[in-house]
């Protein structure tokens, strides 16, 4: 069956539906993770995106459960040179296509994917619609210039609705969910952390209360400025406990600070994503995903100091508090998909909550 | 760390001469390593003795030593530069180990040279088995139980010990050289023994078999700093038990789960780290396809023929990069040379896929054992460029040029089940085609992969190819089939065939319906950065990319495609070059061509490279794009010439000779025609077309003839037969001979065989040299040492092959360049034949007359006349203080069951040169250069065996055996086996063996000479190459030093004075 791509711009791809019929609207972005397309489905920072995948062959190893990064596909439509109809590999326990029917997700294949990444590449990211109906192109184009793609405040669509408790016999972690990752539960709760997730609008009161030895801030889909309640609560926690944010969770931290953000013109996806450390001048490899950066400029007077930058833009990556227990990375050092190059910032973390509890204990002392 | 500021002056350590295992990909890594240092302003050494190389032009390094890459050479080299670095890591296997070598002999540390990049301390963690393994169990990477013997028996208590099959790799040996899989004690035996021969310490490695894994490896550079990036990863099609060299390879891995990914490319980054390379470096895995187990295979501490492949199939130039490394930078300070803002410190992304299949020599070898192993037995490879995997598969196999477009190998629907069943378990060079066989026939993926192991993945896309091809088998031409087959990159042959038509027809029809590809980059970014690299490959998609517009007029030069015999590395020397003057002369030059190994694929090499196979469609596509104002075909050897006549047929213009004229030099008839015209005489030769006239034609000539079929590559198929038995047997093997195949045969003239090459305007030709040959002829003229200028030719027989030449010339109205053969019998000087185009000796000619052969010959062909360049005509004038002389190079090594006696078959794969003030000092280096034991000291027995016939040709030379220091044998009346086991105990140091033709192939002479070369002992074939070693070996036992000669840049081309 035919389906197609068209972009608020009237730009249109018509190629091969695979997963659910239907139409579905979103953001369209790319990303260049060569492997892991299970990860980016399932990556709760992509909620409300149609993602195109800039690797052709997607799908050749399957669908399996480890592959999950939350309950489920989050993107709102998946776009491909080709799918692999018969995959391979001893995890493998269905295609792709099947998996995406299942989970209602709009798949589109067939189509030159490096046309269309120029297209986002050159005019920015654009809204899109993928369909298998037969609406008239004009109806879409009209309907996504009116913002039909855009969804307001999706952290609300994919953080936790309870607190969930991953008990461990080390540190205990507060992690605020804004659409957080299996692999930073991993990488957390895999050090031995007792780890509690709580939902986006937990405020700072009721985190403070279970007596954390830190508090992590973990990524999410979004613009960061429209999150203005949950940069509050953010500010009432620095200072009074370690805190370690990732990707949206660094924004909202520099927010808290006084920083500004901006939205990248094409974003950052992928699994290449060079990274300098200006304090030990060590380089790594990353894995991205994300559209909006801190502003360079709006750090004056916040008390951050830039710890890393992206080799290829000069974008911040990293920043670190000056005076309080606070730091934060723009990418994803839990990996999945992706290097796990950058895993020690998790160490760096349980180590800043190890000091930060003995200068407590002296504070107590005295 | 920014450039070290102690470093001035650095010495590069080139690979030497191309053989199987060590290919041009180190001329492509030294070249940009040269390149590298240079752009920072340092003095850049060569040595390096392999002519055909671009890294030893002056353009490259700053001096150049054409000598023997001997460490006693190196050393002198060493003394006598006084450099502050040695870059060891460019030059292969050859490299690292005269490194080695020069360490221990205490030289590095009397000159105060150090060695940059990856130190010798890591290279030895990664080479030596022992400490490897040691250190990777200290860092808990899993490599699997293995021991270091040095003998059977210790070898038997091992495998008794894990259990067979075991895999046998001798250490330090280029391209697993005498390793292999021993299923059981007898294979042991035998392989362990050979492994410990070929190795150069004697020792070889057994260890558990992990036959049946993905192979995956890891192209990984990092820096003093510990930064590290991987630039590829490439799965193997074939898995563990073929040696690499020898599998289907794409990059990147297909089969692999991020987790799988991720958790090879963190223990490469830790293995690099443990081991301290700064540098490139290649790590190899064995991944179980049905659990995360995994095994480290090996690591390559240096770039290789993986990081070449690894370079083109990016973009990412690592050897470039490893080089700036090597003299102090950090990645992140290396500036990005695909976008030149943004750093080196990056990891490519694909969005494409990308094939590499190698080129094996059985087409020539038709009695070799074509079984894969651990054992590289490929002399090249192809690689192609797609987005999906078939499309890019289906690339790959017509850059082959095997005479194959697709899955179909004509014959395979003969054979047997249990034939093709057994040839599917035991990989071979065509099992890919009985893959495609067997599912032709509809056995089942799943049956096909418990018979290969190959990757179920990989086996649906081959099926997906041949239903998709039976499909227009059954249901013929259709729009949507036709682009269904197209967006496979199924060629319009195959999609003929299969639809019972012509190609034109297929053209036609896709035209019609607007069916046609469209180019796009290799940017490393997968687009998501704007780049300009002028890298293309075509595609079946939408968007068009790069625009070809051009203020220059434009060329387009046909590459030589893969490394194979008969059409080496020196046709990429010669593309290269013409680039360089196509430039120059102000026009953009385009290239065409598949081989990742070379220079000329490298994007900076020319305008704009299109990585294609070199097959008429594809040439066409780009044709139709650039629309250039023509071809040149003359530089990429019979590929590109072959090219010419179907170009010229559909209106695309030649650029100089042209297609005509090539004819008449090709075509035997009317060769001959040119011939009688001119008055110039041939040996007797006739042309027939049916097998019942060759006994009559034979006859006619008088025995011995050369017979041959017409249009061959490096003398395919040709032999020489001395009588009626012989040519019927010679009749019954060749399979085709018909109208369109007819067979030439030729009176055989036991003389001295000239060869020249020389450059024509269409009315003036210049010839830059006369070289002679010092086997007679009847031994391939790539076989034969060549020498220059020539030694045995009176002046009237130079102004005779000069005259002739010129005549020739005039006559084809050659606009470029010519190779002419010819053969000396007394005074009688006849032509053997005309080649016209470039020639394997143009590299090593121009380098040694220092006449610009290439430069010149574009101009020429380009339009600018010889008088317009204000060059002479006639001769080039001879040096009368010194000689040179190239020297063949073989890999009988790897090659099982190929007899290693020279004849008009080529069987080398690469040359070295030699230098001298005279012929014997420079036959000297060259056979030290090639290889051939120069030692006083401990026996050096000569065993003979020499049939009657064969006696009289024998001159003398025996006589003088004893002067040489040599022991003489007799072995005539000795068994088979008291030779091969005298051999084998080391109770041989040199065979010679001369036979008549017929007695030649005897299973005798073939085991003892089998026996020889897996004994490193060398084989000489012919009394010329016996001579010439005797010559070379007088020089040698004078015990005087020879004078090491540099080349410098020249500051202009000599003008000679007289004209011969």
């Amino acid at each position: 069956m035919c389906a197609r791509l068209i972009l608020e711009n009237g730009a249109v791809f018509e190629g091969r539906s695979f997963g659910a019929d239907g139409e579905s609207f979103g953001e369209v972005v790319f990303t260049t993770g060569m492997t892991g397309y299970q990860e980016i489905l399932t990556d709760p920072s992509y909620c409300g995106q149609i993602v195109t995948m800039t690797y052709p062959l997607i799908g050749n190893y399957g669908v399996h459960p480890d592959h999950q990064e939350s309950k489920g596909p989050q993107v709102r439509g998946f776009v491909v040179r080709e799918f692999a109809e018969l995959p391979s590999h001893w995890k493998n326990q269905e295609n792709i296509d099947s998996y995406l029917k299942a989970a209602g997700i709009v798949g589109l294949a067939d189509i030159d994917t490096r046309k269309l990444t120029k297209i986002i590449r050159q005019s920015g990211t654009l809204g899109g619609v993928i369909t298998t109906l037969d609406t008239p192109t004009a109806d879409y184009v009209h309907r996504l210039q009116s913002g039909a793609h855009r969804i307001e405040r999706p952290v609300y669509e994919v953080t936790a609705t309870d607190t969930e408790h991953h008990p461990g016999d080390r540190l205990r972690v507060i992690a605020i969910d804004y659409g957080m990752k299996r692999g930073i539960l991993r990488s957390l709760h895999g050090r031995g952390l007792d780890v509690t997730v709580v939902p986006a609008d937990t405020t700072a009161e009721d985190i403070l209360e279970r007596k954390p030895h830190g508090v992590f801030l973990s990524n999410g889909p979004g613009d960061p400025e429209e999150y203005g309640e949950l940069v509050g609560h953010i500010k009432r926690l620095i200072g009074q406990v370690p805190l370690f944010g990732i990707c949206l969770g660094h924004q909202l931290i520099a927010k808290a600070c006084g920083a500004r953000t901006e939205r990248l013109p094409f974003g950052h996806r992928g699994s290449n994503h060079p990274v300098k450390d200006l304090l030990t001048g060590h380089c790594v490899i990353t894995s991205q995903n994300h559209g909006y950066v801190v502003q360079d400029d709006s750090l004056v007077g916040t008390g951050l100091e830039v710890t890393h930058i992206n080799l290829n833009d000069g974008s911040i990556e990293g920043l670190q508090h000056t005076e309080h227990p606070c730091f934060s990375v723009q990418y994803h050092p839990e990996a999945r998909p992706g290097p796990t190059d950058s895993d020690e910032l998790f160490d760096r973390f349980m180590k800043m909550m190890k000091a930060f509890g003995e200068e407590e204990r002296d504070a107590l002392a005295i | 760390m920014p450039l070290r500021s102690d470093l001035r002056k650095v010495l590069v350590i080139g690979s030497g001469p191309i053989a199987i295992g060590q290919s041009a990909e180190f001329d492509y890594a030294g070249t940009q390593a040269c390149q590298a240092l240079q752009e920072e302003g340092l003095e850049v050494v060569l040595v390096n003795s392999n002519p055909a190389t671009i890294m030893t032009d002056n353009a490259v390094a700053d001096r150049v030593y054409l000598e023997p890459l001997t460490p006693e050479t190196v050393a002198r080299i060493l003394r006598a530069e006084r450099p502050d670095g040695l870059l060891a890591t460019f030059g292969g296997q050859t490299g690292l180990n005269i490194a080695v070598e020069l360490d221990r002999m205490g030289v590095l540390e009397e000159v105060g040279v150090e060695v940059l990049g990856t130190s010798l301390e890591a290279i030895m963690k990664a080479e030596d088995r022992e400490l490897f393994r040691s250190l990777m169990h200290r860092i808990g990477e899993p490599v699997p139980e293995s021991l270091s013997v040095a003998s059977f028996e210790q070898a038997q208590a091992f495998a008794q010990e894990i259990g067979l099959p075991i895999i046998v790799r001798p250490a330090y040996t280029l391209g697993g050289t005498g390793g292999g899989i021993a299923e059981d004690m007898a294979s042991l035996q035998r392989i362990v023994e050979q492994g410990v021969q070929a190795s150069p310490i004697g020792q070889v490695l057994v260890e558990r078999s992990i036959a049946g894994f993905k192979e995956v490896e890891y192209e990984v550079i990092r820096d003093s700093g510990n930064n590290r990036i991987v630039i590829c990863n490439m799965e193997n099609f074939d898995p563990v038990g073929v040696h690499t060299g020898d599998s289907i390879v794409v990059a990147p891995s297909q089969t692999l789960s991020d987790g799988d990914y991720q958790l090879l490319r963190t223990s490469s980054l830790n293995i690099v780290e443990a081991i301290g390379i700064e540098g490139g470096c290649n790590v190899q895995f064995a991944l179980d396809p049905h659990s995360d187990q995994y095994y480290l295979i090996e690591v390559n501490p240096r770039v290789s023929r993986s990081s070449a492949l690894a370079s083109k199939a990016t973009g990412y130039p690592i050897a470039k990069i490893a080089a700036k490394i090597a003299i102090g930078y950090a990645l992140d300070e290396i500036r990005n040379p695909v976008t030149g803002k943004t750093s080196a410190f990056f990891e490519p992304a694909l969005d494409y896929v990308v094939t590499k299949i190698p080129r094996w020599p059985f087409d020539k070898f038709a009695d070799a054992d074509r079984r894969l192993s651990t054992q590289m037995k490929a002399t090249g490879e192809v690689m192609a460029i797609e987005r999906t995997f078939e499309a890019s598969l289906l690339k790959a196999i017509r850059s082959l040029e095997i005479g194959l477009d697709s899955l179909d190998l004509p014959g395979t629907d003969e054979l047997e089940e249990r034939e093709i069943e057994r040839r599917l378990g035991q990989a071979d060079d065509e099992r890919l085609f009985l893959l495609g066989e067997a599912l032709r026939r509809e056995w089942s993926t799943e049956r096909l992969h418990d018979l290969s192991g190959i990757d179920l993945w990989f086996l649906n896309k081959l099926e997906r190819i041949v239903r998709t091809v039976q499909g227009i088998e059954q249901e013929g031409l259709g729009a949507n089939r036709v682009l269904q087959a197209k967006r496979m990159n199924v060629p319009d042959t195959a999609i003929a065939r299969a639809a019972g038509l012509i190609e034109r027809d297929v053209r036609e029809f896709r035209k019609g319906v607007g069916v046609r590809p469209v180019y796009k980059m290799v940017d490393t970014c997968a687009a998501e950065f704007d780049a300009a690299t002028p890298y293309y490959y075509s595609t079946y998609e939408e968007e068009e990319e790069g625009s070809p517009t051009s203020d220059r007029p434009k060329c387009l030069i046909l590459g030589s495609g893969p490394i194979r015999i008969g059409q080496g590395i020196e046709f990429d020397y010669c593309t290269v070059q013409a680039i360089e003057a196509i430039k120059q002369a102000g026009y953009e030059a385009i290239i065409i061509n598949n081989n990742p190994e070379t220079v000329s694929t490298d994007f900076n090499t020319s305008d704009r490279l299109y990585f294609e196979p070199l097959h008429l469609e594809d040439v066409l596509h780009v044709i139709e794009r650039e629309q250039p104002e023509g071809v040149i075909v003359q530089f990429g050897g019979q590929t590109a010439i072959n090219l010419a006549a179907p170009l010229a047929e559909l209106g695309v213009r030649i650029i100089g000779t042209q297609v005509d004229d090539i004819d008449r030099a090709e075509d035997r008839e009317r060769f001959d025609r040119l011939l009688a015209d001119l008055g110039i005489p041939r040996p007797l030769g006739k042309t027939f077309y049916q097998k019942e006239q060759a006994l009559k034609v034979a006859e006619e000539l008088g025995y011995p003839v050369v017979v041959r079929p017409s249009y061959v590559l490096g003398g395919r198929a040709m032999e020489v037969v001395s009588n009626e038995r012989e040519l019927l047997r010679y009749m019954a093997k060749a399979a085709q001979i018909n109208e369109d195949h007819p067979v030439l045969v030729d009176r055989y003239i036991s003389g001295i065989e000239v060869e020249v090459d020389a450059i024509s305007d269409g009315h003036n030709v210049l010839v830059p040299g006369i070289m002679e040959h010092v086997e007679r002829a009847g031994v391939h003229s790539g076989d034969s040492i060549a020498v220059y200028p020539p030694q045995r030719l009176s002046e009237e027989q130079k102004r005779t092959i000069v005259d002739y030449t010129t005549r020739i010339a005039q006559a084809l109205q050659v606009q470029g360049i010519v190779n002419i053969q010819y053969v000396l019998d007394d005074e009688q000087v006849y032509v053997i034949e005309v080649n016209p185009r470039s020639s394997r000796t143009v590299p090593w000619l121009s380098k040694i007359t220092r006449v610009p052969i290439l430069g010149i010959a574009t101009r020429a062909l380009l339009g600018q006349s010889l008088l317009e360049q204000d060059l002479p005509t006639g001769l080039w004038p001879e040096p009368t203080d010194r000689v040179d002389v190239k020297v063949p190079v073989f890999s009988f090594l790897k090659l099982i069951g190929v007899d290693s006696t020279l004849g008009p078959e080529m069987k080398s794969t690469g040359e070295v040169i030699g230098r001298g003030r005279t012929l014997d000092e420079a036959l000297y280096n060259g056979l030290l250069a090639a290889g051939f034991p120069f030692v006083q000291r401990g026996r050096n027995t000569l065993l003979t065996l020499l049939s009657s016939e064969v006696r009289e040709e024998e001159e003398g030379v025996l006589e003088q055996v004893s002067e040489l220091g040599l022991a003489l044998q007799e072995g005539d009346s000795l068994s088979t086996d008291e030779i091969v086991q005298q051999i084998r105990s080391g109770g041989v140091q040199f065979l010679l063996t001369v036979h008549n033709r017929q007695k030649e192939k005897s299973t005798r002479l073939m085991a003892i000479r089998e026996a020889a070369i897996q004994r490193g002992v060398p084989v000489f074939t012919s009394f010329d190459t016996f001579r010439a070693y005797g010559a070379a070996r007088r020089i040698f036992l004078r015990g005087v030093e020879l004078p090491i000669t540099c080349m410098m840049a020249a500051t202009s081309v000599r003008q000679p004075t007289s004209v011969g």
